[in-house]
């Protein structure tokens, strides 16, 4: 039991410090030597775990960590300093080829400081438009939140293979450019911190997603985007207004966690969900950091999408939620751009507010827009509309539409009990 | 630009003796000397040497266990930097940390032959 918590502790800490350690690494060999940092990072890890089984952890381990790490690339540059492997063009790395400075300099890369600023700066490297979303997504998580192939795997539901190729495929971005992890400036880092802010969104939504339903690497996935978030917010070169938003939202969102499907996985819808399960801790960072976010003067999509989380949050019941603000908040969102999702779910809210008569003709207006038309959650909502206007009929075809076009099993199998309490009516 | 080499003689009692926190601290001096000399593109390398050398004298008939100088004149290490000219040359070698322990540096043309 001992040793099992051990064991969890170093796990833990060894994901942590990973990614870190292999930003440094990269910052010093530069991108095109990513598989030498991560091997230098791997037998780091080793001799740890070897160290530590006889004499303990030591008392700062991250420390320890670190400076096995660095000695280890001390030796490799001074064995390698001639050769083709590293470019020490540009005038700090110069130094590294020097014993005046070598030392001094290979310090500075360890620098609390300039760790984070690296670790950062690895994020917004391979936030390049060359690598697609998904491919960013997956390289963060195994590379710089220390994930096994197997639980990237997992997390995004696919197969090991599919995993690996994509790894591999980043990483050949990587070799054939030598990067250096950098936060940029400017226009720059506004532009990339959109980027960022929704690839971390996207594998929050990928824990959250009742897709699956591992809960032990749901979890895990959720935590990972909000320690990134936190890395974020603890830079002030990157405390954005947007990612306290993203923060918040995600913050609300997780608090519901527990409450979204029951001990036999099946989905719960928020009209259903046990309001004493939310995560009264969470719910108030998620407020704290939406307080933040209105602080500034930038206003983005996860501001609005806190709005309404909060919204729901903070109701007592279900039906004390006040839709009228909710709906307020979706109309904003639309006025600076159309998007057929937030359509869709500003239509809910309508049925909520003011009742499915008006939600039905809203609905009508956009039935030909071809994303809702294969969008499984479209014909859902529709089919609610219906049930709630006692057309039992129309809103049964609408679910059998909804289950066509779904993926998800939980999906499937909440729509499919649906239908069977509409057939009862029916009959 | 042409290129210089410093020899920088002496100053090794001091550093041997030195504790671990002056060392430190001195070597951050080279950094940003050095650091300031690479940042403006002048600075090719160099290296520190280790005390311990040989002397090959008599044509090479004899070799002797010590470097041929000792004290002031022992060779502690060498930098080869880009330049205009011996003046200019000169100008970055006044920035050397080494001067604070006693040091002496020897700035020569690389000639070409």
């Amino acid at each position: 039991m001992e040793s099992q918590k051990l064991n969890t502790k170093i796990d833990h800490l060894f994901r942590k410090e990973s990614g870190k350690m292999v930003s440094v690494l990269v910052n010093i060999f530069g991108s095109s030597n990513l598989e030498l940092a991560e091997d230098v990072v791997q037998n780091t890890l080793i001799k740890a775990l070897e160290v530590w089984k006889y004499k303990g952890i030591p008392d700062n381990p991250s420390g320890w960590l670190y400076r096995v790490a660095k000695n280890n690339a001390l030796d490799i540059i001074r064995r390698e300093k001639r050769s083709e492997l590293f470019d020490f063009s540009d005038p700090k790395r110069q130094l590294l080829t020097s014993e005046y400075t070598l030392p001094v300099v290979l310090n500075n890369f360890w620098e609390s400081d300039q760790i984070e600023d690296d670790f950062l700066g690895m994020m917004f490297a391979c936030c390049h438009p060359e690598i697609s979303k998904e491919n960013q997504v997956t390289f963060i998580l195994k590379t710089l939140c220390g994930f096994s192939t197997k639980e990237v795997a997992r997390s995004f539901i696919t197969t090991e293979d599919i995993i690996s190729k994509r790894i591999y495929r980043t990483k050949e971005h990587f070799r054939k450019n030598q990067i250096y992890p950098t936060i940029p400036t400017g226009e720059e880092l506004e532009s990339k911190l959109g980027v960022i802010c929704s690839v971390i969104y996207l594998m929050f939504n990928a824990g959250y997603s009742a897709s699956h339903n591992n809960m032990e690497v749901r979890e895990e996935v959720i935590s990972q985007a909000l320690f990134l978030g936190k890395a974020l917010l603890d830079n002030e070169k990157t405390a954005y207004p947007e990612v306290y938003a993203l923060m918040a939202v995600m913050c609300f969102h997780s608090a519901r966690l527990k409450s979204r499907s029951s001990d036999k996985d099946e989905q719960i819808l928020l009209a259903n969900q046990d309001r004493s399960l939310w995560n009264v801790e969470l719910i108030n960072l998620g407020l704290s950091y939406l307080a933040k976010a209105n602080e500034g003067d930038r206003i983005s999509m996860y501001h609005y999408e806190a709005l309404i989380a909060r919204e729901h949050c903070i109701s007592p019941t279900y039906e004390a939620t006040n839709w009228t603000a909710i709906l307020a908040i979706y109309d904003q969102m639309l006025t600076h751009k159309f998007d057929p999702i937030v359509y869709l779910n500003r239509t809910l809210a309508l049925m909520e507010a003011e009742g499915p008569k008006k939600a039905l003709l809203e609905m009508k207006k956009v039935a030909e827009n071809k994303h809702l038309k294969k969008y499984s959650l479209f014909h859902a909502g529709l089919g609610e509309i219906h049930l709630r206007l006692n057309e039992y009929r129309k809103a049964k075809a609408c679910l059998n539409e909804a289950i066509l076009l779904t993926n998800s099993l939980t999906e499937k199998a909440f729509l499919e009990k649906k239908i069977k309490e509409l057939n009862s009516k029916l009959s | 630009m042409k290129e210089f080499l410093f020899i920088i003689r002496g100053g090794q009692e001091k550093m041997i003796n030195a504790s671990p926190e002056y060392l430190q601290e001195h070597m951050q001096l080279w950094s940003e000397w050095m650091g300031g000399i690479a940042e403006k593109g002048q600075l090719v390398g160099g290296q520190p040497l280790e005390y311990a050398g040989k002397t090959l004298i008599e044509s090479g008939t004899k070799i002797i266990d010590r470097p041929l100088a000792e004290g002031k004149e022992l060779i502690g290490g060498y930098i080869i930097v880009k330049a205009d000219s011996l003046d200019d040359a000169c100008e970055i070698a006044k920035g050397c940390p080494g001067f604070e322990h006693g040091t002496t540096l020897e700035v020569r043309e690389l000639a070409a032959m």
